[in-house]
């Protein structure tokens, strides 16, 4: 007994087509391209070029500094969409404008000004150099310009779920006896965890591709500060083009494998049982 | 009526003989980063020579700069250069090889390998010289930091590595493992690799970093005149350097689509004349032309200089041995 629904608006395949063109010129065909230039190696090049001791360290860097930045953007994130939904202060409206310039920012402007804040003879960095640390030309400093620029990713993605979710429910709770932790943990947190796991992921996958903001902060050292990007940047500079392709396309199938699981970890928690 | 048909053919002959001799041009010379201000004296220069032969025509020229491989990936990939102007032979090579657009024998075009101007490695150390750094030997001493770009993406930071490698064969004999052993003491003394020779610069003079900076000498020059900066730096001249050769093509079959075939070869041509050198001169590169490099003689101190083809066998050798994946440079950083 099947029977075909027909959908409310009609157009289905209009629209459908529309974003297969689309879909096809701005994301299908730029990837193809590079999947059947790196074809033009054998699996065993390939393995070598994506094996090689740099580009393993790259990997490892790239993943890892976007990682530690997407969990600061998460907890600090939604903290802040906290603040901005639950609270009414002066100046509110400023902040909430303010979260998005790190997306309208050149990313290389926010490297530089990093750069020049966070080395060691810099305004903030002349401290940390005090204590002995090292914040600019070392991971922190990757790790800090992924946190500036992927800060609006967490905020934007958890700020208008718990403006959905109304202040009754969480005194309801308190009224039931739920110690404030309870109220964050069986209400808050299921509530609003689907919509911080797709900020989470965006603010991922933004920061391992980023190049221009990092560039300057890293100090750009083989095996110890080079990121992923910078490796492509640097084969295209030999002429290597078939190089660069496999690397893209590594970061490209890692990338994704990463986002499908967040994607099925959503799902699983969307929908118990 | 005959009158009127009369002026009719006079006005469209008029119109027809003045199209046939003033030309509208528009080159687009493709260079690296430092040259900026050297090209826009050029082009004014330039433009007014060419006038005076041709006076019905406009001229107008544009340039782009970046990073030496960026800008040569650029014209491979289909940018519409009329010239090029480039830090490495090796990149016009490239383009030779792969975008097909310049001949393969293009350094015989034009005298000198087509290098019409030359430049050198110095050291650039903040005012006073605290660390006392006077040759190659002293940047690897404790305490020294070392500001260089990247060779893998900087034009001009592969002419500081043979520099640097050049006084490692020299000072050892001759002596390929010690050469190697030296280039590798002077890449732990040096805390970040830029990716081009401004970056490095950025670092050095905003952000601070280093004891000295590894520089082309017009770009050290160009350091101590801008924002006062002879207050803040010294040059200090090695005892021994490289002869930077950036050369010059014209992109023959851009050319010729875009009908500038001739002015885009005279343009390559008038930098070797009198009035080029002098600019090229002014502009802290050093020129070709005897009499021009006489003149500015004090400018320019004299040192030892190797260069690229007698001592490094070329661009085509060197590349591959020093920069490629797995050469020199990278046996540096990777555990063999």
């Amino acid at each position: 007994m099947s029977r075909r629904i027909s959908p409310v608006i009609p157009g289905f395949g209009l629209t459908l087509g529309y974003t297969l063109v689309y879909l096809s010129l701005i994301v299908l065909i730029p990837l193809a391209v590079m999947f059947i230039h790196a074809s033009q190696l054998s699996a065993v090049q390939f393995w070598n070029i994506v094996t090689a001791p740099r580009v393993l360290a790259a990997l490892k860097l790239s993943f890892g500094t976007a990682f530690c930045a997407a969990i600061i953007n998460g907890i600090i994130g939604t903290l802040l969409a906290w603040v901005l939904v639950r609270y009414t202060f002066p100046g509110r409206k400023i902040i909430d404008a303010m979260i998005d310039l790190p997306f309208a920012l050149p990313t290389a402007v926010a490297g530089i000004a990093l750069t020049a804040l966070y080395a060691p003879n810099g305004f903030i960095g002349q401290f940390a150099a005090d204590l002995g640390i090292k914040i600019a030309y070392t991971p922190f400093g990757i790790t800090l310009a992924l946190t500036f620029v992927t800060l609006p990713f967490v905020v934007r993605t958890v700020q208008p779920v718990l403006a959905d979710i109304p202040r009754e429910v969480e005194e309801a709770a308190a009224c039931l006896g739920a110690k404030p932790l309870q109220v964050f943990r069986y209400i808050l947190a299921p509530a609003l965890l689907p919509a911080w796991l797709t900020g989470f992921a965006l603010a991922f996958a933004r920061g391992v591709g980023e190049y221009g903001s990092v560039i300057f902060i890293a100090g750009n050292m083989p095996m110890k500060t080079e990121i992923l990007p910078l490796l492509i940047m640097v084969k295209l500079d030999q002429y290597d083009y078939t190089g660069a392709t496999a690397i893209g396309v590594m970061m490209l199938l890692v990338s994704f494998v990463l986002l499908l699981l967040i994607n099925l970890l959503q799902r699983r928690i969307e929908t118990p049982n | 009526m005959s009158i009127r048909r009369y002026a009719l053919a006079a006005l469209a002959s008029a119109v027809f003989a003045g199209s046939a001799v003033a030309k509208d041009f528009t080159l687009l010379n493709v260079s690296y980063d430092p040259t900026r201000e050297l090209y826009q004296d050029y082009n004014a220069e330039f433009i007014n020579y060419w006038k005076k032969s041709h006076p019905g025509d406009t001229v107008k020229i544009n340039q782009s700069h970046g990073g030496s491989g960026k800008q040569g990936r650029s014209v491979i990939d289909g940018s519409p250069a009329d010239v090029v102007t480039l830090a490495l032979a090796g990149d016009i090579d490239e383009i030779a090889k792969l975008g097909k657009t310049i001949p393969a024998d293009w350094q015989t075009k034009l005298p000198d390998a087509s290098t019409p101007y030359t430049s050198t490695i110095v050291f650039l150390v903040r005012k006073g010289n605290p660390k006392g750094i006077h040759d190659w030997a002293d940047l690897i001493k404790d305490g020294v930091s070392v500001i260089t770009p990247n060779p893998k993406t900087s034009g001009g930071a592969r002419w500081n590595f043979l520099a640097a490698y050049g006084y490692g064969l020299k000072s050892n004999g001759g002596d390929e493992a010690k050469a190697k052993e030296y280039i590798g003491k002077l890449f732990k003394h040096v805390p970040v690799l830029d990716t081009g020779a401004r970056g490095s610069t950025i670092t050095f003079v905003n952000n601070g970093q280093g004891d000295v900076l590894l520089a082309w000498e017009n770009e050290a020059f160009l350091a101590l005149k801008e924002n006062g900066g002879a207050d803040k730096f010294d040059i200090v001249v090695p005892s021994l350097s490289i002869l930077a050769e950036p050369p010059v093509a014209v992109v023959e079959k851009n050319a010729e689509k875009h009908g500038t075939a001739e002015i885009a070869t005279e343009y390559l041509k008038h930098l070797y004349s009198k009035e080029g050198q002098e600019i090229a001169a002014k502009n802290f590169y050093r020129p070709r032309d005897t009499e021009v490099a006489a003149k500015y003689e004090k400018q320019f101190p004299k040192l030892n200089l190797l260069t690229i083809d007698k001592d490094f066998g070329g661009w085509k050798s060197a590349q591959p041995k020093f920069f490629d994946d797995g050469g020199v440079f990278d046996q540096i950083y990777i555990p063999q």
